[in-house]
């Protein structure tokens, strides 16, 4: 079978970012070309963790990707400050909350 | 660490990095901001995004008005997509003293040069479809105001001062000005010395702060401002819609997500950048009675920031105390983000070239001193 060799793909075509459809080259991008050095700014300047799944699934990634291109040991590589809330919830559900009492 | 510079910024939030380009385009060598954080990490990076120049005092739309001039070539001027967009400005009244206010205001903003227009409930709702205009008595528009995103401005204009020879130094805390007379001789930070003779401090919501370590009292307060933001839907709304009357603004980034923020009067002054679960509940029921067709969209994110309050909700800016070269840019009580393009052109003009401004008189320290405040009432 044909399939994609992982090793030769491009940059630009592998997502680290589902929500946010970031690549690996927009993550180098922000490390090499605008010397950002942490989750948290990629997060700012990248949008990446800004989507549905709030960087559950890229953080850790990202956390990877400057540990290699930095030198930085993995385990000195903050997280992003992590938002409320923890999943999203739908906007009647806040506006309607009434203490927890009679909810659905 | 030991550097020379003929200038420090303390603070890269839009205002630090709006003067620091500004000074360097303008032939100022050695220049240093000095960063706690990284870019934008304060209030820049927390704040709205709006671009209005619907205010109700002179300088505030005039800073605003010439500020949308740069804002229109921003991208071509620094090479970057800021996501500026000119959707409008939509102000709703409720009250019949709103509706005075806003006429008393638009005639001013008029006389000033801006195209705004008070507007009817029924012509806000061809603006925005799907807003829920019970009890609108009327409304402002301007069709020139907008958005823009805050990290995008304020690393466009770093990184266009980066090539201009500016040092940034992030992670680096100011511990103390050191004075000789009436002279500063140097800044000390957690990474060593800095040789200058000029401070610039652009350090928004810990501007009193830093005003203090010259023993100089200046009157801008924290309060702390929250905001929160949707998942992405489908293009509903493209102007800035505010609501004095409930204390709140939103608006849709361009990536479709819908953002919302509110002023609360009961908010003590903090350093607090929490987000809080009474936040969320009370904006959503507002929003949710103006955009009830927003009820099944999901909140994604919620943050908090720094609004650096001064009595008149107008900056102050120049010099403070006896000290001529400690510069402020400091106190823009919630609307920094909209004026520092202009702002910064003000301040590089006196310090390079030590013209006081008309609007830099106006702005100047000394205007509390007077018993008669021109007070922004336009502020959410």
């Amino acid at each position: 079978m044909g399939g994609i060799n992982i090793m030769e793909l491009d940059d630009r075509d592998i997502i680290i970012c589902r929500c946010e459809d970031g690549t690996l080259a927009d993550v180098k991008d922000a490390i090499h070309r605008l010397g950002l050095r942490s989750v948290e700014e990629i997060k700012r300047v990248k949008r990446f963790g800004m989507g549905h799944c709030q960087g559950k699934t890229c953080g850790k990634i990202i956390a990877q990707i400057i540990s290699q291109e930095l030198g930085i040991p993995y385990e000195d590589i903050k997280p992003a400050t992590p938002r409320q809330p923890a999943k999203n919830i739908r906007l009647d559900k806040f506006a309607n909350y009434n203490g927890g009492k009679n909810e659905d | 660490m030991k550097i020379n510079a003929s200038c420090v910024i303390i603070g890269a939030g839009i205002n630090g990095c709006t003067l620091a380009y500004e000074l360097a385009l303008n032939g100022m060598k050695d220049i240093v901001v000095v960063e706690k954080n990284f870019i934008a990490s304060g209030a820049t990076g927390r704040c709205g995004g709006g671009i209005r120049q619907q205010w109700s005092t002179p300088m505030n739309i005039k800073f605003a008005v010439e500020s949308v001039h740069i804002f229109e070539k921003l991208d071509e001027m620094l090479n970057y997509k800021t996501e500026y967009f000119q959707g409008g400005y939509l102000i709703l009244a409720y009250t019949d003293e709103e509706v005075n206010q806003f006429e008393k205001n638009v005639r001013l903003q008029k006389s000033l040069g801006l195209e705004v227009d008070i507007i009817s409930a029924e012509q806000a709702k061809k603006i925005v479809p799907r807003l829920n205009v019970d009890g609108v008595k009327a409304a402002t528009y301007c069709a020139t105001d907008g958005h823009a995103n805050p990290f995008y401005v304020t690393q466009a204009y770093a990184q266009k001062a980066k090539e201009l020879g500016v040092k940034f130094l992030l992670d680096t805390e100011v511990h103390s000005i050191v004075t000789e007379g009436n002279n500063i001789k140097s800044v000390t930070t957690n990474k060593g010395n800095i040789n200058t003779d000029t401070v610039i401090n652009a350090s928004g919501g810990y501007a009193h702060l830093i005003a203090k370590m010259l023993n100089i009292d200046i009157p801008v307060k924290p309060y702390r401002h929250e905001i929160l933001v949707t998942e992405p839907v489908n293009r509903i709304i493209d102007p800035m819609i505010i609501s004095f009357y409930h204390s709140i603004y939103f608006r849709q980034e361009l990536n479709g997500g819908i953002l919302m923020g509110q002023g609360d009067p009961n908010e003590p002054s903090s350093f607090n950048v929490e987000g809080s679960f009474p936040f969320v509940q009370e904006v959503t029921s507002k929003v949710l009675k103006l955009m009830p067709c927003l009820k099944n969209v999901a909140m994604v994110r919620q943050w908090a920031g720094l609004y650096s309050v001064t009595p008149d909700a107008q900056p102050i800016l120049g010099p403070v105390g006896d000290f001529e070269k400690f510069i402020q840019v400091v106190g823009f009580s919630g609307h920094g983000f909209m004026l520092a393009p202009r702002v910064a052109q003000h301040l590089s003009n006196y310090i390079i070239n030590g013209n006081t401004s008309y609007e830099m008189k106006e702005l100047s320290i000394k205007r509390f001193e007077n018993a008669q405040l021109n007070v922004d009432v336009n502020v959410v």
